[in-house]
């Protein structure tokens, strides 16, 4: 066996005074071997991405301090390496890839320029060699048109682009070493894949060993020859990649892969004849932007989307971003105007109301955002903010505390905990107390907007079945919004796969599920990682 | 962008406008009689009368508001009343000495602040910091005329090293010209230099928590290169725009410097021709120093798109 390029060795990283627990991470141990990809899963404060972090010498100063262990680099130690040592390491020997290519890109400096100054730093490809360097790195990450996009600025490319450049300036000096922190999760889907794809083909080229940070099982499935399983810190699993997934031994594993939904829906009841409770009839939202002696633009968001969603149905809309799916979502919800088309909302038509008698209406239709840390206002006790609304609408004080209470149980969350703040709360959590924020106001249309993206798996399927479980509970209408199939196969009673503003497949779930129609939707369905692999068996 | 400047140089119209009709009213209404001034303490009631109907006073202020903006539009800023010389003469000759005070004092408020903000902001939490900021806050405190004569007292007095005041055109040798301009500058350039030197300290430190600087230490980049580079550069766009708001500060700030100095600058016509009530060169001065304002933002806009290729008019 050759000599390892990455060797971790009884890491330890102690974290500040005060914090839940002792060390980050603790005697942790990890090897990667040359042209390896190794995984390290893990949900969020698990510890993963300090381990990276340590490796790199990236470590905030004076917060996080390793306080034992080895790290070798081809046999060099790091973590008694001199800071002048270690810079000339990062970049060069090891390189790293960061999740969101948006921030982890220099804003103001062309793309091109950014990946040249990784060859500056090194004194690498001085001169005439520097451009051409740049241009074969942008084409072995596939770039189109590698020329044009190196004079480009971070934000005038797509997620995928910039996540190339990202790659493209981790190669750049065929570093022995790549670690690669969620690389693919602020992707879409079918970018997701192809990002993945050029990660596998690269590193088999350039001979680099991969630590690839995740924590999504499908991933791993897709990529890792081996895999490490972190909980609180400590590595609680590891082992060839076939054998975890197949036989995972630790009872955390074994959670953490049945957390992944199945891409196959479970089996509802029929929706039948139940009353329509919102209609919409051929909505359209086109953005214009037109100045001055500048050429008009139109973008259609939205065009010409027909749907309707029955009491107790939950009818997914799923997407890429730019799809218009949120577009739809904030019409309905009445948060933008429409541009043409019919919202109708329990008989009432509401797309073309005014401000004044669309309120009456609000309360009717609530929304659950992606993102709980920030959706809940943080100068207000959770209970505040449930009882704002009804109140607005006149419900007796006394009486909307009570019902405040009463959600509060009826979402899992203990109701002496109303008088607490929001960052008293983990994001599953403050997810509960969203949706009991939609519920106090009685609403008969739940519009969901990507509700668990934002959280970590074992949770995902906890708020996923809360909201199914309210639903039925109040015989609620349920527009669910997601870019992840399998999140829509676990919920969803019927299905609109939307692409480019249009719904390109519409109808009930078992069936775009079992037998996809259009081509884009079987597209997200090879894109979707780890499809080789059931999920969701193991938990049945 | 072409569209943008032109737009922007339209809307000046209006402004200006709006700036000569309030400037014009509020002098109107504003106590103290410029013809009594002129006349004397020994006038007599019909003297004063004579000259205020030579200065066409007496008309009805809509009637004098039509022949001023009349006059305004063909480009005639009218005579000084007491001088009796045009204003646009008058203010042309005192903007030399103001221009040159207000570059240098810039010049050298950013040339001093901005390195020490991104000192302050890379060595945060420690002594260095702390000065810089302690410094800023004295800065911020001392009254400009303190200032300058402490400095006048100091270095030109007592070390005898500079002129005590005075301007001296650059037309008569470079070296007289900033000799007479060093102490002036110190004075002016204090306050500035611990509002830029704060603000630079606050948009790096927080340019600093950004993902593509971590970015940057996994090139191996040094941290030096790291500072200017990549957060400072990201970091100019509020800096920038505190410098803008410095140089519409400064415009007020030169009166009381340019009275210390004794530098027959646009401040210190203000000052003469507000006690003299000498209308015609406050609203000349007011016009010139708002359409200085226009134009600053402006350039202060179009600043922006150098630094920030995602800002595009």
């Amino acid at each position: 066996m050759t000599s390892p390029v990455l060797e971790v060795r009884g890491l330890t990283v102690r974290l500040p005074a005060g914090a839940d627990r002792p060390n980050a991470i603790e005697a942790i141990d990890l090897a990667v071997a040359p042209r390896e990809i190794v995984c390290v899963v893990g949900e969020s404060g698990s510890g993963k991405s300090v381990t990276a972090f340590s490796i790199m010498g990236l470590l905030p100063k004076g917060q996080l301090v390793p306080t034992s262990g080895e790290v070798r680099l081809q046999g060099e130690e790091l973590l008694t390496a001199t800071p002048q040592r270690l810079r000339a390491l990062r970049g060069s020997r090891m390189s790293m890839i960061f999740q969101e290519p948006m921030t982890a890109l220099n804003p103001v400096i062309p793309v091109g320029d950014q990946i040249a100054e990784v060859l500056e730093t090194h004194g690498a490809a001085t001169g005439g060699a520097r451009a051409p360097r740049i241009l074969e790195l942008l084409n072995a990450v596939r770039l189109p048109d590698p020329e044009r996009l190196g004079r480009a600025y971070p934000h005038q490319l797509s997620g995928g682009q910039r996540q190339r450049i990202m790659i493209a300036m981790a190669l750049a000096l065929e570093p022995a070493l790549i670690i690669a922190d969620e690389p693919t999760t602020a992707l879409d889907v079918t970018t997701q894949a192809q990002i993945l794809r050029l990660i596998k083909t690269i590193q088999a080229e350039h001979q680099s060993g991969v630590l690839f940070i995740t924590h999504d099982f499908g991933v791993v499935a897709e990529i890792a020859d081996r895999v490490a399983v972190m909980k609180d810190g400590f590595i609680v699993e590891t082992g060839p990649t076939r054998d975890v997934l197949a036989r995972p031994q630790h009872p955390y594993t074994r959670m953490l892969i049945a957390a992944v939904p199945s891409v196959l829906p479970k089996a509802r009841a029929p929706i039948g004849a139940a009353p329509v409770v919102l209609a919409i009839e051929r909505l359209t939202k086109v953005y214009k932007s037109s100045g001055w002696l500048q050429a008009a633009r139109e973008v259609r968001a939205a065009d010409s989307v027909s749907l309707t969603v029955r009491r107790g149905e939950t009818l997914g809309i799923v997407g890429e971003s730019g799809s218009g799916k949120s577009t739809v979502a904030r019409c309905v919800a009445r948060l933008i105007e429409p541009t043409s088309g019919e919202i109708t909302l329990d008989g009432q038509a509401i797309a073309k109301l005014s401000a004044g008698r669309l309120r009456r209406h609000r309360r009717r239709i609530q929304i659950i955002f992606q993102d709980p840390y920030r959706s809940l206002n943080p100068r207000r006790t959770v209970g505040r903010s449930i009882v704002e609304g009804p109140i607005n609408f006149g419900t007796p004080r006394a009486e909307a505390w009570t019902r405040a209470r009463d959600l509060l149980e009826l979402v899992g969350i203990d109701e002496a905990a109303i008088d607490r703040y929001p960052h008293q709360f983990s994001g599953g959590q403050r997810q509960r107390i969203c949706i009991a924020r939609a519920l106090a106001m009685e609403p008969a249309l739940l519009v969901a907007d990507e509700p668990v993206s934002a959280l970590d798996v074992s949770v995902q399927a906890q708020v996923l079945a809360l909201l199914d479980d309210v639903k039925r509970r109040f015989d609620l209408a349920m527009l669910f919004i997601t870019h992840d199939l399998r999140v829509a196969a676990q919920v969803c009673d019927s299905v609109a796969v939307m692409l480019k503003g249009q719904v390109v497949e519409y109808g009930p779930a078992a069936d775009v599920f079992a037998n996809p129609r259009h081509d884009y939707t079987r597209a997200l369905f090879d894109a979707a990682p780890g499809k080789g692999w059931t999920f969701g068996k193991a938990a049945e | 962008m072409a569209a943008f400047i032109l737009k922007r140089l339209l809307a000046t119209i209006p402004v200006m406008g709006m700036v000569a009709m309030v400037v014009f009213l509020i002098l109107r209404l504003s106590p103290g009689d410029p013809a009594a001034i002129l006349a004397g303490d020994a006038a007599t009631p019909e003297m004063i009368e004579q000259i205020r109907a030579n200065l066409g006073l007496d008309r009805p202020i809509l009637v004098q508001f039509g022949a001023w903006l009349w006059q305004l539009l063909q480009g005639d800023l009218g005579n000084s009343l007491l001088s009796l010389q045009p204003v646009s003469a008058t203010i042309g000759r005192c903007f030399g000495p103001t221009l040159s005070l207000a570059t240098t004092t810039i010049v050298f408020s950013v040339i001093v602040a901005v390195p020490l903000g991104v000192v302050a902001a890379w060595k945060h939490g420690t002594w260095i910091d702390r000065s810089v900021m302690g410094l800023s806050v004295v800065g911020f405190s001392v009254p400009v005329f303190v200032l300058g004569y402490g400095w006048i007292y100091a270095i030109a007095l007592w070390l005898r090293l500079l002129p005590v005041q005075g301007f001296v055109p650059i037309t008569e040798g470079i070296g007289l010209f900033l000799s007479h301009l060093v102490l002036p500058t110190l004075t002016l350039s204090v306050i500035f230099i611990a509002l830029i030197a704060r603000m630079t300290r606050a948009s790096v430190l927080e340019i600093l928590t950004e993902d593509y600087i971590r970015t940057a230490h996994a090139k191996g980049v040094s941290e030096r290169r790291v500072l200017v580079h990549h957060a400072l550069r990201n970091a100019a766009v509020p800096i920038v725009s505190v410098i803008g708001i410095g140089i519409a500060l400064l415009i007020g700030g030169v009166v009381v410097t340019e009275s210390v100095f004794n530098i027959p600058g646009l401040g210190r016509l203000t000052v003469d021709a507000v006690l003299a009530r000498d209308y015609p060169i406050i609203q000349g001065v007011i016009l010139v120093f708002s359409a200085a304002y226009v134009f600053i933002n402006l350039g202060i806009d179009l600043a922006y798109t150098v630094f920030d290729p995602r800002i595009r008019y």
